[in-house]
């Protein structure tokens, strides 16, 4: 396993297409451990598509896939689980007639013969959500249904630390919060960080960006045009390379910058 | 916190220490209760929508009272009840199976049929093929499960809306019916062991040691799973409710093998006391199917694919698997329903399962208190709706109530239940529950 600091998850020379459509084009992208990694772009500009190659949605056409150090082939989303990284999707898959235990362990649950071994999944559910410091829940086994969003976005991660993953893709967790309830969530992404998963963060909004993540990978038209310490950057840089795929002295040359559009 | 019990496979030793909870972690899972806050708690839930067997149980004493203050001679004679628990035997198993159909949020229209069916491939079997009964029964149960089988391929890959593939098989398992009896035919059943389904009793020690052995057995487990929630610290429900509980089932399980272990024979010549023993299979099917609901990972996953169908699909939940699966449970137990009706009619009719047999399932399983929009229902609301079907039907017949009525009232029952339904359903979305 991975110190903090090092490689988890590393791509180099990623294409993807979509029949005639060239949507990722040689992406390099490195992922460490205990790090929050932005991953930001215009809409089009393939984060999306980018997440499903991790995830194990759609195959790649070329390029490579190293994960923990070995090089890996990640054919269907349970070849990723089975790795260690779990989505969060934007819409949230949760079932609201099933309590939070219920959820966090929806598929995998864990069993004594033939029987569902409810007790040890409550206490491994607690332990996962006070490991992530999670104070909002009353009851671990109240309805998801009863959840605030916040509180439902809170109960997705979660689920998402439970498995001893190693990468948490969270796709927008933040897009339909409130003001409190993003705190909310923030904090929980960078604690999930702080305990040693590797997080890469898709959002829109540069306050929760630059809140939270230790790099940012801008994506301009299926390329990488940075990947940078949040600390080297500003908001506007960060805007202008999601705009325009360069600012100043980064980003993607010129020549490239033009030819893709 | 027992080590021994405890599975640790899935989470690394290293960060399971380190985890301490502090005392104001999941508050509600651990406050200790009293009389007063029990019953607030359970008052709580019941106003956000979560009314539980709380209709069902009003809707029984209610029409109890009614048709005893309409017919106090009849009613509740011995006779009748015994008679009561007997109507209800193949309503209850067709309603056991359309739970875990109504848990998807699907119909089943052809579970009534299916049954009548599955009735005549036994009777047929018997009395013209000379089988066994345990040949005629399995055929008549394999017929079930065919049957399920074809209407959840077409359901879960074909992908055609459960309530049309039903309405078709409600026609055309009709027609099957009427070319295996004939028209106007009946088949008689004079097997010994099918007949006594419905028409034996227990003899009376065994219906009493079977009522406490039950009853014990049910407060030991619930007692036992109470301490073991409340002593390593995890959500449990209030003492008070579980005793409660467990006190309504005893004198529910005593009571009722008090009345039928009356001597209810007409005449003074000959005794007629005892548990039918359709009752002991009933209970033993509710037993089944509350274990499969409750406890194992295929009950949960019904649930959840009932509720979020999404969500159970990524979670990796073979969803079409679990559709196909609720229609053969659906449709082995109204095999089975089809079984106990022949028992009961001592035939076979080719109207047998058609006309409001599948309403009068439906409406026990909805007045139950199962969800006609999914995830929400338990294999007991069968029972409890079986019952207030069977008082309807009875107690109707009793009164005398022309044919055209008592469609009229059997619609109207089916049409409230599903009202209470929608609107507990509204309140819990609104109150978030």
């Amino acid at each position: 396993m991975a110190e903090n600091g090092e490689p988890v998850l590393r791509l180099a020379g990623l294409n993807k297409s979509f029949g005639p459509v060239h949507v990722l084009h040689d992406v390099d992208f490195t992922l460490r451990q205990g790090e929050v990694m932005a991953l930001v772009g215009d809409n089009g500009a393939g984060k999306s598509t980018l997440i499903k190659c991790i995830a194990g949605i759609h195959p790649i056409d070329s390029g490579s896939i190293e994960f923990d150090g070995r090089q890996v082939q990640i054919g269907s989303p349970r070849d990723a689980a089975a790795l260690g990284i779990e989505v969060v999707y934007q819409d949230l898959a949760l079932a609201d007639n099933l309590d939070i235990v219920q959820n966090m362990f929806l598929g995998r649950e864990r069993k004594r013969g033939l029987v569902l071994d409810e007790d040890s999944m409550e206490e491994a559910a607690r332990e996962t959500l006070a490991r992530l410091s999670v104070r909002t829940v009353k009851s671990v086994r109240q309805q998801v249904a009863s959840l605030s969003g916040g509180q439902r976005q809170t109960v997705a991660i979660a689920k998402a630390a439970l498995w001893d993953s190693k990468v948490v893709i969270l796709d927008e967790p933040t897009a339909a919060l409130g003001v409190a309830q993003t705190r909310q969530v923030l904090d929980l992404v960078r604690r999930l960080a702080d305990t040693g998963h590797a997080v890469i963060l898709i959002s829109h909004n540069m306050n929760d960006v630059f809140e939270v993540a230790d790099r940012i990978t801008a994506l301009y038209l299926g390329r990488v045009a940075a990947q940078v310490e949040r600390a080297d950057v500003t908001h506007g840089q960060v805007v202008e390379l999601i705009t325009a795929g360069r600012s100043g002295d980064l980003g993607l040359a010129p020549a490239t910058a033009a030819e893709t559009i | 916190m027992g080590d021994s019990s405890m599975s640790t496979d899935d989470i690394p030793k290293g960060k399971q220490t380190a985890v301490k909870l502090a005392e104001t972690d999941f508050a509600a899972d651990k406050r200790e209760h009293d009389v007063g806050s029990a019953v607030a708690d359970y008052w709580t839930r019941v106003r956000s929508g979560d009314l539980g067997a709380i209709p069902a149980i009003l809707g029984l004493v209610g029409l109890v009272v009614l048709f005893t203050a309409l017919r106090p001679d009849t009613f509740l004679s011995k006779g009748n009840i015994a008679n009561l628990f007997i109507q209800a035997l193949p309503y209850t198993i067709l309603a056991l199976g359309l739970v875990f159909v109504l848990l998807l949020g699907e119909i089943d229209l052809s579970a009534g049929v299916a049954s009548g069916v599955c009735g005549a491939v036994m009777a047929k079997l018997i009395t013209d093929s000379g089988q066994p009964w345990y040949v005629a029964v399995l055929a008549a149960v394999v017929t079930g499960v065919v049957i399920g089988s074809v209407i959840g391929w077409l359901v879960a890959w074909v992908r055609i809306p459960s309530f049309v593939v039903t309405l078709a098989l409600f026609l055309g398992l009709q027609g099957v019916t009427l070319k295996l009896i004939g028209e106007g035919g009946t088949v008689p059943v004079r097997d010994d062991v099918i007949v006594a389904i419905a028409n034996k009793n227990m003899p009376i020690w065994l219906g009493w040691t079977l009522a406490v052995v039950t009853a014990l057995g049910y407060g030991v487990s619930q007692f036992l799973r109470w301490y073991r929630q409340h002593s390593r610290g995890l959500h449990a429900k209030p003492v008070q409710l579980i005793a409660a509980r467990v006190a309504v089932v005893a004198v529910v399980l005593l009571l009722g093998t008090f009345l039928l272990s009356r001597d209810r024979a007409p005449s003074p010549l000959i005794t007629l006391a005892g548990v039918p023993w359709g009752v002991p299979l009933v209970a033993v099917l509710l037993i089944i199917a509350t274990f499969v609901l409750g406890r194992t990972s295929y009950g949960r996953h019904v649930y959840a694919v009932g509720g979020n169908a999404e969500a159970a699909r990524r979670a990796g939940i073979n969803v079409n698997r679990i559709r196909m699966s609720v229609f053969v449970i659906g449709s082995t137990l109204a095999a089975i329903s089809g079984i106990v009706l022949a028992s009961r009619l001592n035939s076979v009719a080719p109207g047998s399962g058609g006309g409001n047999t599948l309403l009068l399932g439906v409406g026990a399983a909805v007045i139950g208190g199962t969800s006609l929009f999914g995830g929400r229902g338990r294999a007991r609301d069968a029972i409890l709706g079986g019952l207030v079907i069977a008082v309807i039907d009875n107690g109707l017949g009793l009164l005398g109530t022309k044919a055209y009525a008592n469609y009229l009232i059997t619609g109207g029952v089916l049409l409230l239940a599903a009202s209470i339904d929608a609107i507990a359903s509204r309140r819990r979305s609104a109150t978030g529950r």
